[in-house]
């Protein structure tokens, strides 16, 4: 292939990624942001997402469309209950407190990545696409399934977007971000919203691990790399912006799916994570928001 | 630290040393060598303690500086032919410069950014590890041979690979660093790091330079973790990139809060307990890790002053 | 000369001016008092001087030296202690480990522990606390950990103490105490002292300066301020709004 097709192969599996990413990092700047959890099980959560995934698709029969639209409802589904119940038994107890979470969810990472390497084994394996369509380009095909999670990914961003703005949900949750305190004294039950948020973070990234599942296999390590690239994508984004997250999100998807077809994968990671960490120590306050209280 | 005697804390202190002086002839083989790991990751330990327990400054990037000394001082063994002394000494140098430079940056943040950037930038070390595989051994590592563990000292010439040898030095390490830490605590220098934990703007306005004594506790902590990796290649003779992964960072968390957070023999305890746990149920399960999850949920759910610090508050007050 | 005077100091938060254009200068020995109502920019005021905040413009000269862009810590080490308006003793240490935080930065020689322990007892037996001194700060009596915040700010043995409401939570019989104790401070240290209650003021102070809405009102000795019209409507206008 020429340069100009390789690179455009390179964009659309940026994209591909990015949609993901976007996502997965979305999930954990809510936490963060409504919060102030900072969830380092995040990434489990997406691999419990796909795990679930490949269980429910090979219980169901019949078309593979079958098994995977009933994987991307359950699945979501009993990852938020997980949540809720991490949420109830060990947050809630903390009180919230950002370096006891920080602990405990290091903990929740090791519990849920060793449950699954118990129950699910150490192998990858595939969740078949619900359908198999390709797209041909005058250069190369190009899976039509892949597109699509590009497109699912864009509705479900913009509905939280529409959540969180016009709906008095969204105006609830935004008032506990802003000062958790006045809110409560509102008779806003700030308890109950950080449980559904946490939740809904978790559910975030379970589902963009359903939607990834068919392209790169369910694996019990797979939850370490969107961790990283969620916290990176936070990081530069700035916090509770949804715009930046999403912003940031293609901007990390694209040049991670274009700079890796170039360089090695290994020097990728290592520059990209030395930015970040230099941004977070000369910028820290326009990148975890403007409101440090 | 209420009014306490030091000749009663100097006391226990060296009974402690004693006591595990006295294991060594007592401890069937298997434990003797697991005691010497032990005693070497203590080291860790305490090295972690004296940022996160005395400082208050919790780093989730510490196993940068532990593989600093380990690649230091194996690297230098194993491509430049150094003798063991030189070797160790420089493991020690690569912890405390990485954690001079590591310092000058990670103290621009606090809080939770201060617990991400060190975590990224170990990250960035574990991956440097992989990417220069060439010299590293990459995730394989890399064995030292027993030719070069051999310490000539005088006429007399000590085997690392001896397991007297081995305990004996894991010991030597374990008690200078113990007494050191000791000496730190008790000190002008250790009353402003816990003054900087409790309340870092009032001692400010007591005329402390905080940052700078920060520093110096960041570099105190990167040199001493960066000697436990040093010895632990130099005793065990392995050197490799897992001990530079995100879990050799949370490891030392573990034992510290695990035997007490800010007391001296904390680290020992946390490193001891959580070592026979995981030996004692590696015969039921080989999930090591769930073992390591569960109990720091645990920890800081019931039991945030771990082990001696819960001692501490009901019982013994003047334990440092 | 004076110990400290500042040229055009301005604070800004936001659209805010918390410190507005200040021009003021204390004399070495004397015990100054600022009031004003709520918000007047008192704190923040006293901030700028010991560095805690940084001004957005002007200056402020110490002792004939420009400490305009000087860290916090090292106008402590010059000689300006600060004491917080709300109580910050180091809870968890005991009441002679918080006295010697500040003795131990003191002394700059001899470094044996007998100075350290003079010095802090030194520092708690004027305050009257050398009967508490192994006693866990955060379990004092609220009065007493003002007494200890007190003692900390003597062992810097500053050349300028400020103190922010230093009397506020204080019972009646503690304030005739804490009035000695800052007459006896003042034989060796310039006093810098925000304060409400009016009494205090009226006893303690040589001169008062009166802020309001981040400038200088009114400067003048306590019945000069006392006489000051515009003073009564400052005063009047903030109970009423």
């Amino acid at each position: 292939m020429h340069f100009g097709p390789h690179l455009l192969l390179a964009a659309l599996e940026g994209l591909v990624t990015s949609a993901v990413l976007a996502l997965t990092a979305l999930g954990l700047s809510l936490v963060f942001g409504v919060m102030r959890v900072v969830n380092v099980a995040h990434g489990e959560f997406f691999m419990l997402g796909a795990v679930l995934a490949w269980a429910i698709s090979t219980a169901i029969a019949g078309h593979p469309a079958v098994g995977f639209v009933a994987a991307l409802v359950i699945a979501p589904l009993l990852v938020g209950l997980v949540a809720l119940i991490a949420e109830r038994l060990v947050l809630r107890r903390l009180n919230y407190n950002p370096e006891g979470t920080i602990v405990a969810t290091i903990g929740m990472l090791y519990i849920i990545q060793q449950l699954a390497l118990t129950f699910y084994g150490p192998e990858a394996r595939p969740v078949e696409p619900p359908f198999s369509y390709r797209i041909l380009l005058p250069w190369f095909g190009y899976s039509g399934y892949k597109l699509s999670v590009v497109a699912a990914s864009v509705i479900l961003l913009v509905l939280t977007w529409l959540v969180l703005t016009r709906t008095k949900i969204g105006l609830i949750m935004r008032a506990t971000q802003y000062d958790s305190e006045t809110a409560q004294a509102f008779g806003i039950p700030v308890e109950r919203v950080y449980a559904g948020v946490f939740a809904v973070g978790a559910m975030l990234a379970a589902i963009a691990a359903v939607l990834i599942v068919p392209i790169s296999q369910a694996h019990y390590l797979m939850g370490q790399d969107p961790l990283l690239l969620s916290f990176i994508v936070v990081i530069i984004g700035g916090l509770g912006s949804l715009r930046g997250t999403v912003v940031a999100a293609i901007l990390i998807g694209l040049s991670d799916g274009i700079i890796s077809v170039f360089f090695s994968p290994t020097l990728a990671k290592i520059i990209a994570t030395l930015v970040v960490a230099m941004v977070l120590v000369f910028r820290p306050q326009g990148l975890f928001g403007t409101t440090a209280r | 630290m209420r009014d306490a005697s030091p000749a009663k804390v100097y006391a226990l202190h060296i009974g402690v040393i004693l006591a595990l002086f006295a294991l060594n002839f007592v401890l069937p083989d298997y434990h003797q060598g697991l005691f010497a790991r032990i005693m070497a990751l203590a080291v860790f330990a305490m090295g972690y303690n004296l940022l996160f327990g005395y400082g208050g400054l919790l780093s989730l990037g510490h196993a940068m500086f532990f593989s600093a000394g380990l690649y230091g001082a194996g690297l230098t063994v194993y491509h430049l032919g150094w003798g063991v002394p030189e070797a160790f000494l420089a493991g020690i140098a690569c912890g405390a410069l990485l954690a001079l430079v590591i310092g000058l940056l990670a103290l621009r943040t606090s809080g939770v950014a201060f617990m991400i950037v060190t975590m990224m930038f170990a990250q960035v070390f574990y991956l440097l590890i992989l990417y220069f595989a060439a010299w590293t051994g990459g995730d394989q590592g890399l064995v030292i041979q027993q030719a070069s563990r051999v310490v000539s000292i005088g006429g007399a010439s000590f085997d690392l690979t001896d397991p007297t040898v081995r305990y004996m030095s894991a010991l030597a390490l374990f008690s200078v660093v113990l007494l050191i830490t000791l000496a730190i605590v008790r000190s002008r220098f250790g009353r402003v790091l816990v003054a900087i934990r409790e309340n870092e703007e009032r001692t400010r306005m007591l005329g402390y330079d905080t940052t700078a004594n920060k520093l110096i506790a960041v570099v105190a902590s990167g040199a001493t973790c960066a000697a436990s990796g040093a010895a632990y290649a130099l005793l065990f003779g392995y050197v490799g990139s897992n001990f530079a992964s995100v879990q050799y960072s949370i490891l030392p968390l573990l034992w510290v809060l695990l035997g007490g957070a800010a007391t001296v023999l904390g680290p020992l305890v946390g490193t001891l307990f959580m070592y026979y746990v995981t030996d004692i149920t590696s015969g039921f399960t080989s999930a090591y890790l769930l073992i390591v999850g569960i109990a720091l949920i645990l920890l800081v759910l019931f039991a945030p002053k771990g082990i001696l610090g819960t001692i501490r508050q009901r019982w013994l007050g003047w334990l440092p | 000369m004076p110990l400290l005077t500042t040229k055009g100091l301005s604070r800004r938060f936001g659209g805010l001016r918390a410190v507005d254009g200040v021009d003021f200068s204390l004399m070495p020995g004397e015990i100054r008092a600022i009031i004003g109502p709520n918000g007047a920019g008192k704190t923040t005021f006293v901030s700028l001087l010991s560095g805690r905040i940084q001004p957005s413009s002007g200056m402020v000269v110490f002792d004939g030296a420009d400490i305009t862009n000087m860290p916090a810590y090292k106008r402590v080490r010059l000689g300006v202690a600060y004491t917080f308006q709300i109580t910050s003793v180091f809870a968890n240490l005991t009441a002679f480990d918080n006295v010697a935080l500040p003795v131990q930065r003191t002394l700059t020689d001899g470094r044996t522990k007998g100075q350290v322990r003079t010095g802090v007892m030194e520092a708690l037996e004027r305050t009257g606390l050398a009967d508490r001194a192994h006693t866990l700060a955060g379990q004092l009596s609220y009065g007493h950990q003002r007494l200890l915040e007190v003692a900390m700010g003597l062992a810097l043995k500053p050349r300028l103490l400020i103190l922010d409401e230093p009397t506020q939570g204080l019972a009646d019989s503690e304030i005739d105490n804490f009035i000695a104790l800052v007459r006896e401070i003042a034989r060796s240290a310039t006093v810098l002292l925000i304060e409400h209650n009016m009494p205090v003021v009226m006893q303690l102070a040589d001169r008062i300066t009166v802020f309001n809405m981040g400038r200088i009102l009114a400067e003048g000795t306590p019945e000069q301020i006392r006489a000051d019209a515009q003073v009564q409507d400052a005063y009047l206008g903030a109970t009423h709004g």
